[in-house]
This record gives C-alpha cells, structure tokens and sequence, in this order.
C-alpha cells in the first residue's frame, strides 16, 4: 500500500502542535484526521477508524492521552498508536513508560519525545503500519 | 471522633484500673480542633510487656511509671527514642529525683505526673497531650498537602511554559525547511502565530509575577487609603483601546470615591483581570458594566459581561491555577488560566468573597465583597 492509503489521527490540544505534526505527516504523504482533544477525539473514532494514531498525553487532563489510548484499543484492538509527550524528560513527573506494569494498562505501542525529527517520526509510523499487515 | 490509644505501664493494679475508669468518659473537644479525641486505655504491669504492646499497638500517648518489677521506665522511654517511635510519654513517679527527671527529659519525656494523682491532674494533663497530638497531626496534613500542591503546579507551569516555546521552535523549523516553498508570504501565518504565541507567554510571565507577590507575603504590601471608583476607572481606561478594537463599551456606573484601606496595587491586578476578561470573554458589540456600592459594612464591586458565559460545572473550576475552559468560542483566547486564581487569593487577604453567576451564550457576573471593618460580609 502507498502512504497516501494510510489515514492517520492526530489529536493535540495545542493547535499549533497540531498543525505542524499534520503538516509533517501530511509530507510523508499520509492523509490525516485531526481532534483537539479527548472528547473531540472519541467522536472522531465514533465515525472513522484510522489506520494510526498520534496522541498528546496532557490535554483535558494530564493523563488524558492514556485514557484516550485505553478506549481506542478497547474499539479497534489492532490500532497502533503512539503517544506524543513533552512531559517525562523535563519536569520529573515519574511515569516510566518503560515499565512492564504501565505498558499493560496503557497499551500505546510506542512513546515518543514531541520534539522528535521528522526522520525519526517516519521510521516509528512505517515501522508500526508495518508491523500491523504483516 | 478520633480514638487516641493510651498506654499505662505501672505495676500497681490500682493505677492502671484507675487511669482506664477516669478515662472511660473523658473527651477532648476544643472549639479550633475540628474533630474530638476520646481514649482507648491499654495496660502493662511490667516494662518487658509494655514494649510489647508498644511494638504491636503504637499508642500514641505512654503513661510511664519509672520503678518497675523488670527493666524500668526509664529503659523503656530509652528503647522508645532508640526506635524513634512517635509516642508521648508521661512520667508518673512517686519519688521523681531531680537527677531522674533531667535523665528522662532529655530522652524526650514530655511530662510528669507525680503519684498519687487526682482525676483532675491526669485529665489535664492528658488534655494538653491531646492538643499536642492534634497540632502535629495537622502539620503533617498540611505539609504533605502543600508539598503536593508545589509539585503539581511546578509540572503544569514547565508544561504551559515549554507548550509555547515547542510551537515557535517547530514553525522556525518549518520555515528554516521551506516547507512551504519559496514564497515569504506563505509563512505569514506561522510567523503570526509564533508571535500570538510569544505574546502568550509573556503574559503567563507577568501573571507568575503577580501571583509570586500574592504569595510571597505581605512584606511589601503597602496599604493606604484606596479609592475604589479611580482604580477601576484607570483600568478601564487603560483597556479601552483593547475593548473599542473589539466593539464593546465599557461602563462604570459609580463616580463618588470610594476608599477603604488596601494595597493600590493589589486593587488594580483584581480590575484589570476581571475587567480584561470581561471584554476578552465577550461577543463583538457587547457591552462591560462595572459597578462599586457600599452595602451594609462592606463594599460590593460588581463586572458584568454580556459575553459567552460559562456552564456551572466551569464556574467549580475557574479560580484554580491554570484553569482555562477549553470550547470552541475559547479556542482563539489567550490566556494564561492564572488571572482568576490570583484575583482569588487577592481577594481572600481583605477577607472578601468572589461569586459568580453566569449563564452560557448571555454573559458571566463577577460580584465582590470586601468588608470595611474587618467582620464578614452580611
């Protein structure tokens, strides 16, 4: 399958995050659905099923992105998706993404700094789409 | 009601049976404590087995008496600093020795009871325990709370101040990579938007600013006699442009001064945020009344906004650090979600109230109370 066959969500509720990350997402040449925020979000899945998901871990709340990514694969268990933060590094808030407890309950397939290069972001989204046809 | 487990530890049968019945019934209620204590009695005829109950039932008071069949008290209170137990301890002593009572002191006894004791001399003694008790709890509350509280702040603050900074870096980038071809003009909505952003972020800098000098105390405050009526008036003034760019009027509908004692400064950081948000929240052609009553032995400060109004379940929120209501008609607000909550603990150091009634798509009313003459308001 080509990129563009692939529809990607993004959801972010800062709107210039989230205009930028579609804008990169859009160059590797994936179509793209975007929310605002949680809520936004779980209409949007209501509707359509992505082929990936992209999703900020503070926005209502500041675990909004593991509550969001808990319902989606409840709804489409195969669903990839990759949690965005700029939280972990910095401010010391002690999630260990790593950590065989949280990766159970949270589920996301991937964790990935917000600051990523494009390069970087292209190789995790191929890798994961990937992963799921085979 | 809170049970305080008391432990005598006395050889002689009739202490223990007497501390346990003049306590049965006995209760200690101050009006500042917001809970009452009564008193669970246990009892040890040795120091071997009161250690025991020490290690299993952590009371929290220890009656002690030093002259024991087996170890004495004063090896027990010893063994109790060793373990760094959390337990007050009582000496109860026929024949305390100077030499006894600085020994036992220094292990960090809190009192002593000389035997024979009247009902009335280990009530009050146990009274003053309790109080002790009841203070340490809550500073303890207090500290986890307040260390809590820093910690959730300073991580919702690093995250509102990198969100900014992380949208101007990735517009930088799009344009370092013309990403959207060769044409300066295609980049003139990134480079508005990285300004709105910075504009953002440098008002959350001030409003950090404003709430640090709420926080940090009172040192600096200067309080004279303020009038109300000029203060607001010069913040209207100063956000008039703001609000004729957005069509609203603005109203002030009290011309006599106004004065009570306050910090001018103070005064002026609560009109300007609720008189910026009046017009910030507003529809285009909207209008801003404010008005200043006395009423009764308080003054009454009232900003109404004909604007988008807010649910009730917002209201709940918006006097809390960082909270902004997220909607499609706020979407393109700036703010930093500090305002309110500054306005708030302004509010709170003259003993004033904030209310708020508002109804979506009509408009939010902000009343403040201040009390002249330091009483609440009626």
């Amino acid at each position: 399958m080509r990129p563009a066959d692939y529809t990607i969500l993004i959801v972010d509720d800062d709107s210039d995050y989230l205009f930028q990350l579609q804008a990169r997402v859009e160059k590797f040449g994936f179509k793209t659905i975007t929310a605002e925020g949680q809520k936004e979000a779980e209409e949007l899945i209501e509707k359509t099923k992505p082929d990936l998901a992209i999703l900020d871990l503070m926005m209502e709340n500041e675990d909004s992105g593991f509550i969001l990514c808990y319902k989606m694969k409840k709804k489409y268990p195969g669903l990839p998706i990759i949690i965005a933060t700029g939280v972990a590094a910095e401010t010391g808030i002690s999630f260990d993404i790593n950590d065989e407890n949280n990766r159970k309950w949270i589920k996301a397939d991937c964790f990935l700094d917000k600051g990523i290069r494009s390069e970087r972001l292209k190789e995790e989204i191929d890798k994961l789409l990937l992963k799921n046809n085979s | 009601m809170s049970t305080l487990k008391i432990l005598v530890v006395d050889d002689e049968p009739g202490i223990r049976s007497g501390v346990s019945r003049i306590l049965r019934n006995f209760r200690v209620d101050y009006p500042f404590m917001d809970e009452a204590f009564d008193f669970e009695v246990l009892e040890a005829a040795t120091g071997e087995i009161g250690i025991e109950i020490v290690e299993a039932l952590k009371p929290d008071i220890l009656l002690l008496d030093n002259k024991l069949p087996g170890i004495q008290g004063i090896e027990v209170l010893e063994y109790i600093k060793k373990r760094q137990l959390n337990i007050i301890v009582v000496m109860i002593t026929s024949y305390a020795s100077l030499e006894l009572a600085v020994k036992a002191t220094s292990d960090g006894a809190y009192d002593f009871i000389p035997k024979p004791f009247t009902p009335q001399e280990l009530k009050s003694s146990i009274e003053n325990i309790t109080k002790r008790v009841f203070l340490k709890k809550m500073t303890n509350k207090l500290q986890d709370t307040g260390k809590q509280i820093r910690f959730t702040f300073l991580s919702v603050l690093s995250h509102e101040l990198k969100a900014p900074l992380s949208a101007v870096e990735g517009y930088l980038k799009m344009i370092r990579e013309r990403q959207m071809g060769n044409k300066i003009e295609d980049y003139d909505v990134m480079i508005d938007r990285s300004l709105d952003r910075i504009k953002g972020m440098r008002h959350l800098i001030l409003d950090l600013l404003d709430l640090t000098r709420v926080e940090s105390g009172k040192a600096k405050r200067t309080i004279t006699e303020v009038d109300l009526t000029g203060l607001a008036r010069t913040a209207m003034d100063t956000m008039r442009p703001y609000a004729i760019q957005r069509e609203v009027s603005l109203n002030l509908h009290s011309n006599e001064p106004i004065l009570i004692p306050g910090d001018a400064e103070e005064i002026e950081i609560v009109f300007n945020n609720l008189i910026s948000n009046a017009i910030k929240y507003n529809n285009d052609g909207g209008s801003v009344d404010v008005s200043i009553v006395p009423n009764g032995n308080c003054i009454e400060i009232s900003v109404v906004d004909t604007g988008i109004g807010m649910s009730p379940s917002d209201i709940d929120k918006i006097f809390d650090d960082f909270v902004r209501i997220k909607s499609d008609k706020t979407k393109h607000i700036a703010g930093s979600g500090l305002g309110l909550s500054i306005v708030k603990k302004l509010i709170d150091n003259y003993g004033g109230r904030i209310e708020v009634s508002s109804i979506p798509d009509q408009g939010s009313t902000f009343v403040i109370r201040i009390p002249t003459d330091n009483k609440p308001c009626s």
